[in-house]
């Protein structure tokens, strides 16, 4: 084990820690973009344990994310189960559901396997609609719970930082070592006898999980669930964009994309209550021209004109 | 029959949604994000020309077209290009496009929106047509015939004519193409700039008989993306026999089994497919 | 706050956003009411909310000022509109609700578009005690969601009612001998269409219906046409649609190239409006909708006349007109208390009754029992033909056609 990397963890588990007294500082404005900001930190680091070292961009991050949203709102609207219950049922629907994905795409790369998680998103979403309607009926799915937005807060905290944990850990093991390998060319790590097939789905595994569970989290928050909203395409692809933003060679690099991002995002929407989503845009473009390298790259750059 | 017609016509209106895209992306190499905006803005164009002047959207067609070729020519000079140079590798370079395409996507979104905020609603060629048998809508088959003609006139040019033989070089191998003296850059930027004025073409059409609004785009971003990645990447062929093949089995399954399966059981071929043929009907394997 | 302001703010970086957007609006005076609104912009229900919330927000305050603002005890002040675009988006519209709570400070909220908006916003506007004066957010919950939400209003009616009226209309069609008992019934599978679907279903069968056709469609379908001809296959009396605003363009565009021939023909959510009549022309003559209005009540037909003159638009034919009256429901209950004291506001609201565009309001277990629930496209004008506590409802006529 090398300094840095204890030097890493100690760091995150000090921010950790610092991150866990904002419920307390602000409770409301400022609460909830670190409730937004939280989310979209435990969805993109989840995002990148899978996608980060394998090079493989996943838009499945809306079918997991509406999996667990969308379990416990049926689950507590239409059964009367409790949402503890649904909480720790629902994530493993996903990990079944991405060990399956997992175990299908492995033949797929590149622009190929990209797409075919979206598609797999939307037909789930078809699936879970069309199965509502002819089969369970609803009278709407409410998601009413006594949480407030600091309960909800320290959920995400709490699911980031044991998604950063394992990542983590992951990197120190030998599966991390397999990833990184497979990430650079799947032809050498097959032939080091390197079981890709099991590496890839088990990492998929882990993301799915994460990611359904902080959908679980969510729709509290979200009070009313529709399908069309929680298996949301645009969440795919807002959690993709903030990872590369940030940089996907760290594991920290989406927790440097999401802040910018939010507060960026923020200050637009505020700035522009009547053409946000028009300068939104143009902040993507100016993101990509000037900063190339993510967030991650800004950082280390930074960073080495200090040292240098 | 009354499947095979109605069939047909929705694939003629997906392959309108996706060539576009398939010459951007098979050959640019740009992952255009913001190409379903290009067809709401088609489709706008086409909405507010009919409501305040009494405009045929074919006409509308016939305008948007060079225009919007002009417009993404531009786009990928400025814009794109830029990018390209930058970029070391492919995934670099489709990190970049995703980025770039998708703050555009937001972007138009936001014109459009302050443009227009309702629904582009109109009525054009709303009149039944009687085919083989099978009624169906005037306007549906107006677009599906512009698509055929579209769709011939891209496959004859790429596959007999130099400029297309020169594109389907560069789609196969940039740097071999770079190597036999093709002007890559140029041959990129022609791509880009026709596929966006097909995309837009498209959505003129496409607004005669779908109601969309300005944020309606993203929706036929990820069709097109289905029907490009289920055909093969470069290949526009494949992108229409998908297009045909999605809009054929849609309607069977709603005909015959449930209309509330025909998303599941599109999105269900195409995963099928995939899992078949991983690099689509008519795509080559990757070396 | 002018563009330049804000671009100079934007180009002094990140590290001033915290202290920014902690700063902004805290200079100005306090000689206005502040009223925060947001609704969507961009996404999905955009296109609905350009219709009926916005331009009714527009024509509000324009009105309150150009009168001298609302009558307080400490003399009259102006509104002055905070709005932000939630994107359609839950998440956004949370922190937009936050933020007009706690960094402008709004004095009031107008409430958000659509159910799901409602619901999920009701927290805040909880928690900061501002009255949420519900408009378009129709559910079965009603009793549930203002047992836990003390400042919650309902204005537009429960889920059952909405269904209740269309099974009124049908069945007095049935009785005159207008339409047989059979009805094919389609639904968008999207969460209140499939809602819709399932209070229907009961009803109908209670009522005696026949349901010969039962399906749903997608979200987005681009091809409506294997619908609308299952369902004339199926040969009904009435076609029932629990539809979105695309596809209730979608599914009425393919009846009329179908030659659909029905008794009655209802379509959902966006039948009401102008656009729908503006498309289909006097094709749609006598097609049943969500909502309607009497354009004939004096209050109604003044208060279309001042939305178009102000917004430059016509008012749809439903929700446009309880927007607006919600709207002078606050009105009238800060006037009454005297002061921006919100808490004494959402009590006035319990207590009192309000003359509004929908008539005479009033609260009953913080529901207001007063709207429409079938309207009628007859001549060119969307009319009301079967309402919850309203009087005028025209009679029902029987679809003869699209021609």
């Amino acid at each position: 084990m090398t300094g840095s990397g204890w030097k890493e963890i100690g760091l995150a588990a000090g921010l950790v820690i610092l991150a866990a007294f904002v419920p307390l500082v602000t409770d409301g404005y400022w609460l909830s973009i670190a409730v937004t900001a939280m989310m979209y930190i435990a969805l993109a680091t989840a995002w990148t344990l899978f996608s980060g070292p394998t090079h493989y961009i996943s838009l499945a991050t809306g079918a997991f994310f509406g999996i667990g949203g969308y379990l416990v709102a049926t689950g507590m609207s239409d059964y009367d189960i409790s949402f503890w219950v649904m909480a720790a049922v629902a994530p493993f629907v996903a990990v079944v559901l991405a060990a399956i994905v997992g175990a299908a795409t492995l033949r797929l790369s590149g622009i190929y396997f990209v797409i075919f998680t979206l598609g797999l998103a939307e037909m789930i979403r078809g699936l879970v609609s069309w199965v509502q309607n002819n089969f369970l009926g609803s009278r709407g799915l409410y998601v009413l719970t006594d949480f407030t937005e600091a309960h909800i807060y320290w959920m995400l905290l709490i699911i980031a930082a044991v998604v950063y944990l394992i990542g983590w850990l992951i990197e120190r093991s030998r599966l991390g070592f397999a990833m990184k390998i497979i990430g650079n060319d799947e032809g050498v790590a097959k032939h080091l006898g390197i079981n890709t097939a099991a590496a890839k789905v088990a990492l998929f595994m882990i993301t799915g999980y994460f990611t359904a569970l902080v959908g679980v989290v969510i729709a509290p928050r979200y009070s009313y669930i529709e399908p069309n909203l929680v298996f949301s395409p645009e969440l795919s692809f807002l959690v993709v964009i903030m990872a590369l933003l940030g940089g996907t060679q760290r594991l920290w690099g989406p927790i440097v994309g999401v802040i910018p991002f939010t507060l960026i995002w923020e200050t637009i929407s505020v700035s522009f209550p009547n053409a946000t989503t028009f300068y939104l845009g143009l902040s993507f473009l100016l993101i990509v021209y000037f900063i190339p390298n993510g967030f991650v790259g800004l950082v280390e750059k930074l960073a080495r004109r200090r040292q240098g | 029959m009354d499947i095979l017609v109605s069939g047909l016509l929705l694939g003629g209106t997906y392959a309108l949604v996706a060539m576009g895209l398939n010459l951007q992306y098979g050959v640019a190499r740009i992952m255009n994000l913001a190409s379903g905006e290009m067809l709401v803005l088609g489709a706008l164009a086409a909405f507010w020309l009919f409501t305040t002047a009494q405009l045929s959207p074919v006409l509308t067609m016939i305008m948007v077209a060079p225009l919007a070729f002009i417009g993404n020519w531009l786009i990928y000079q400025l814009l794109l290009r830029p990018l390209v140079k930058r970029a070391k590798n492919q995934g670099q370079l489709e990190v970049d496009s995703i980025l770039a395409t998708f703050g555009m996507s937001f972007a138009l979104v936001g014109i459009m929106v302050a443009i227009h905020g309702e629904y582009f609603t109109y009525s054009y060629l709303a009149n039944p047509f009687e085919i083989l048998g099978t009624t169906v809508a005037l306007n549906r088959f107006v677009a599906f015939v512009v698509a055929l003609i579209i769709g011939v006139t891209l496959v004859l040019w790429l596959n007999f004519t130099r400029p297309g033989t020169a594109v389907r070089a560069v789609s196969v191998n940039t740097e071999a193409a770079k190597l036999v003296g093709i002007n890559v850059p140029r041959i990129s930027a022609l791509s880009f700039a026709l596929g966006g004025a097909v995309t837009a073409a498209g959505g003129t059409l496409i607004s005669t008989f779908i109601t969309l609004d300005a944020s309606v785009g993203v929706i036929f971003t990820m069709k097109a993306l289905i029907i490009v990645i289920m055909g093969g990447v470069g290949d526009m062929r494949g992108s229409i026999i998908a297009a045909l093949l999605l809009g054929l089995v849609e309607t069977a399954v709603a005909t015959l089994i449930d209309p509330g399966l025909t998303l599941v059981s599109a999105y269900l071929i195409f995963l099928g497919i995939l899992l078949f043929r991983p690099q689509g009907l008519f795509g080559k394997r990757a070396t | 706050m002018n563009r330049r302001e804000v671009l100079a703010r934007l180009s002094t970086g990140l590290a001033v956003v915290g202290t920014a957007g902690l700063l902004s609006f805290s200079a100005l005076a306090a000689d206005t009411i502040k009223i925060g609104a947001v609704a969507p912009k961009t996404g999905p229900l955009a296109g609905g909310a350009a219709v009926s919330q916005w331009p009714n927000i527009e024509l509000w305050a324009k009105e309150v000022n150009d009168r001298g603002g609302l009558k307080l005890k400490d003399g009259q002040k102006k509104v002055e509109i905070i709005e932000y675009d939630d994107k359609t988006n839950p998440g956004e519209h949370i922190k937009a609700a936050q933020r007009l709570a706690t960094q402008d400070k709004v004095d009031f909220i107008i409430a958000p578009y659509g159910t799901g908006f409602n619901v999920a916003a009701a927290p805040i506007y909880a928690k900061y005690g501002y009255p949420q004066i519900a408009v378009t957010s129709i559910s079965d919950q009603i009793g549930e969601l203002t047992g836990r939400y003390p400042g919650l209003f309902f204005t537009l009616g429960s889920t059952t009612d909405f269904v209740q009226g269309v099974v009124h209309v049908l069945t007095g069609l049935r009785e005159k001998g207008d339409i047989g008992n059979k009805i094919a019934m389609v639904n968008v599978a999207d969460a209140f269409g499939i809602e819709l679907a399932d209070v229907a279903r009961p009803l109908f069968t209670e009522a005696g219906f026949e349901i010969v056709y039962d399906k749903s469609y997608p979200l987005g379908t681009p091809d409506l046409s294997p619908i609308i001809k299952g369902a004339k296959a199926a040969n009904p009396d009435a076609f029932v649609a629990w539809s979105y605003p695309p596809d209730t363009f979608g599914l009425t565009e393919q009846a009329i190239i179908e030659d659909f021939q029905v008794k009655a023909f209802y379509t959902a959510v966006a039948t009401a409006f102008p656009a729908y009549g503006g498309k289909f022309g006097s094709k749609i003559n006598n097609v049943l909708g969500a909502g309607g209005t009497n354009p004939d009540d004096p209050k109604i037909a003044d208060y279309r006349k001042r939305h178009k003159e102000v917004t430059g638009k016509e008012p749809d034919y439903w929700a446009s007109a309880n927007t607006y009256a919600a709207l002078e429901v606050l009105a009238q209950a800060i006037e009454g208390v005297g002061e921006a004291d919100r808490e004494k506001v959402t009590q006035y609201i319990k207590d009192h009754s309000f003359d509004t565009v929908m008539g005479e309001l009033k609260f009953e277990n913080q529901n207001s029992r007063k709207y429409w629930t079938v309207g009628q496209w007859q001549d060119g004008v969307f009319r009301g033909v079967d309402a919850v506590n309203i009087d005028g409802a025209a009679p029902v006529r029987v679809k003869e056609g699209w021609e």
